[in-house]
């Protein structure tokens, strides 16, 4: 009984792991319906920016986030001024075909830069660091990783519900043309949401290097696991996605309790029953 | 008299292959109020979507207190000193009526006017600030979109179409509150079907046909048979 206990436990912090990786595919989505295809391709690039960080200056993982947030966030700008803004319009396909050229591009430079070398972060006795309470025991990182995953929700959350800049986000969100009247550059909104999404990538993408090792070629399947949390929570709703990322976890956990195999299977499958059951996610968007 | 805040000359106006105005040539000073008639698709709405920014014309073809605006984007025009009012009010539907009218003080203008001005004009705003803004009446939706646009503190603002779908007492409301706003001052252009509604509040009017100025004067000068003329284009 206790290690099925235990595969939900494990299961949750899982989830706040996808809740991150989800986190700012759905804030993107949410502010201007781009779908970003190239977001677990940008997980892996923050992780591989901690690498060298960590490795150049010789600094814990966690503190290399001081560095690897600006960088992702001002990564994220450039790129939504630069090139995703041309691309947004009437017509869903260009974004689509452009994003999944950015992720291939961005998994052949990982490649030529850092090779197919499997790789991770050092974070030190935190890795393997666990407490005990009755009869499971848990690990520090998961659990650091799901209080991350609150503690971002919950800023985003506040951003989004209680700040000018978030007032403009959904005001772009709403209407362009008038958001524009108002004085709002919609381009520079945009390039402010990426670079805000691209930011917690910065989060997910080190607790991802440091949990596992990773390489270039990984980013899709974290790509999988973000659409399946947005979608499970329900489009546009940021607790929504936490949810998504739990009901994710623990399906693959439980999986991987009854067979080792099954662990991604069952979550997929846990997806699919979510899409078919309730198409718009567990807790869509109440429109007013 | 002294320089005009708008001078639009020569406005030509396109959508996709379709032209909408042709050749619009305008002067506005400061602390008019213009009312803009015409049937409908005589280019109105262009022409404020053209002023706004919303639709790319010529640099010179707008000029705003001197510069030339015409090429701007929507938002630089909105930063210097036109608000529009459009048409079908179009709040924002995932904003509080109190974000709404914050969102129009983006811009942050100096001037009169702010929560508290515009919760005076409209008081009943000040009781619903908290809720959706789509859960109002559509007569107080159009004081939201009234008071976003004055919430920039505009310089000139333009009315779309201000009186559409509402209901004669609210319209009524609104025509009442009309003086409170531009008497200080603001440059006003106002869109409008009911053409005596119009005139009651302009000093001069400008009537649109088929995309060019079809009659303009002093309001006291013209005649109900020349506007009649004018708006459906049969030879006076």
């Amino acid at each position: 009984m206790i290690e099925w206990v235990n595969a939900v436990v494990q299961g949750v912090l899982l989830g706040g792991l996808y809740a991150l990786f989800a986190a700012g595919l759905s804030l993107i989505f949410g502010v201007m319906r781009l779908v970003n295809i190239a977001h677990g391709d940008l997980i892996i690039l923050a992780a591989y920016l901690g690498l060298s960080t960590t490795v150049m200056l010789g600094i814990h993982p966690f503190v290399a986030l001081l560095i690897v947030m600006p960088a992702m966030a001002g990564i994220g700008y450039i790129l939504q001024r630069g090139l995703l803004n041309q691309t947004l319009g009437p017509d869903i396909l260009p974004p689509l075909l452009v994003t999944f050229g950015l992720s291939v591009i961005l998994q052949n430079a990982l490649l030529e830069g850092y090779t197919a070398d499997p790789q991770k972060l050092n974070a030190g006795a935190i890795e393997t660091a666990s407490l005990s309470a009755g009869g499971l025991t848990i690990g520090v990182l998961p659990l650091l990783t799901f209080a991350m995953a609150i503690a971002v929700i919950a800023t985003l959350q506040w951003v989004f519900y209680a700040t000018a800049l978030g007032r403009g986000f959904r005001a772009v969100s709403d209407n362009q043309d008038i958001a524009q009247l108002m004085g709002l550059n919609k381009a520079h909104v945009f390039g402010l949401a990426m670079a805000l999404a691209l930011a917690v990538t910065a989060i997910a993408g080190i607790l991802l290097g440091v949990r596992t090792s990773f390489d270039p070629a990984i980013g899709g399947g974290r790509l999988i696991f973000g659409f399946e949390a947005v979608i499970i929570g329900g489009l546009g709703n940021i607790w929504g996605t936490l949810a998504g990322g739990v009901i994710l976890g623990v399906a693959q956990t439980v999986g991987a309790k009854i067979d080792p195999g099954w662990q991604v299977l069952a979550g997929h499958v846990a997806f699919l029953i979510v899409l078919a059951v309730r198409p718009n996610g567990l807790f869509p968007r109440v429109e007013h | 008299m002294s320089d005009p805040v708008l001078t639009l000359s020569g406005l030509d106006a396109h959508y996709g292959d379709f032209q909408a105005l042709y050749g619009i040539d305008m002067d506005v000073h400061a602390g008019e109020v213009i009312a803009i008639i015409g049937a409908n698709g005589a280019g109105k709405t262009t022409l404020m979507r053209s002023i706004s920014g919303l639709l790319g014309n010529g640099a010179a073809q707008v000029r705003f207190k001197g510069q030339p605006i015409g090429a701007l984007r929507a938002d630089q025009v909105a930063y210097a000193g036109i608000a529009l009012v459009p048409e079908g009010r179009q709040l924002f539907p995932s904003l509080s009526v109190e974000e709404n009218l914050k969102l129009g003080g983006t811009v942050g203008r100096a001037g009169p006017w702010g929560l508290d001005a515009v919760y005076d004009l409209f008081p009943v705003l000040a009781e619903r600030r908290a809720q959706p803004s789509t859960s109002l009446s559509g007569g107080q939706q159009q004081m939201v979109a009234i008071g976003r646009a004055l919430m920039s503190n505009p310089d000139l603002i333009l009315f779309d179409e201000i009186s559409l779908g509402l209901a004669p007492v609210i319209i009524k409301s609104i025509y009442d509150a009309l003086p409170g706003i531009v008497g200080d001052g603001m440059t006003a252009m106002i869109v409008e079907q009911d053409i005596t509604k119009a005139l009651a509040v302009s000093s001069r009017v400008y009537c649109l046909q088929e995309g060019r100025v079809s009659l303009t004067g002093r309001v006291e000068d013209i005649t109900r048979d020349q506007i009649t003329a004018a708006y459906f284009g049969v030879a006076p």
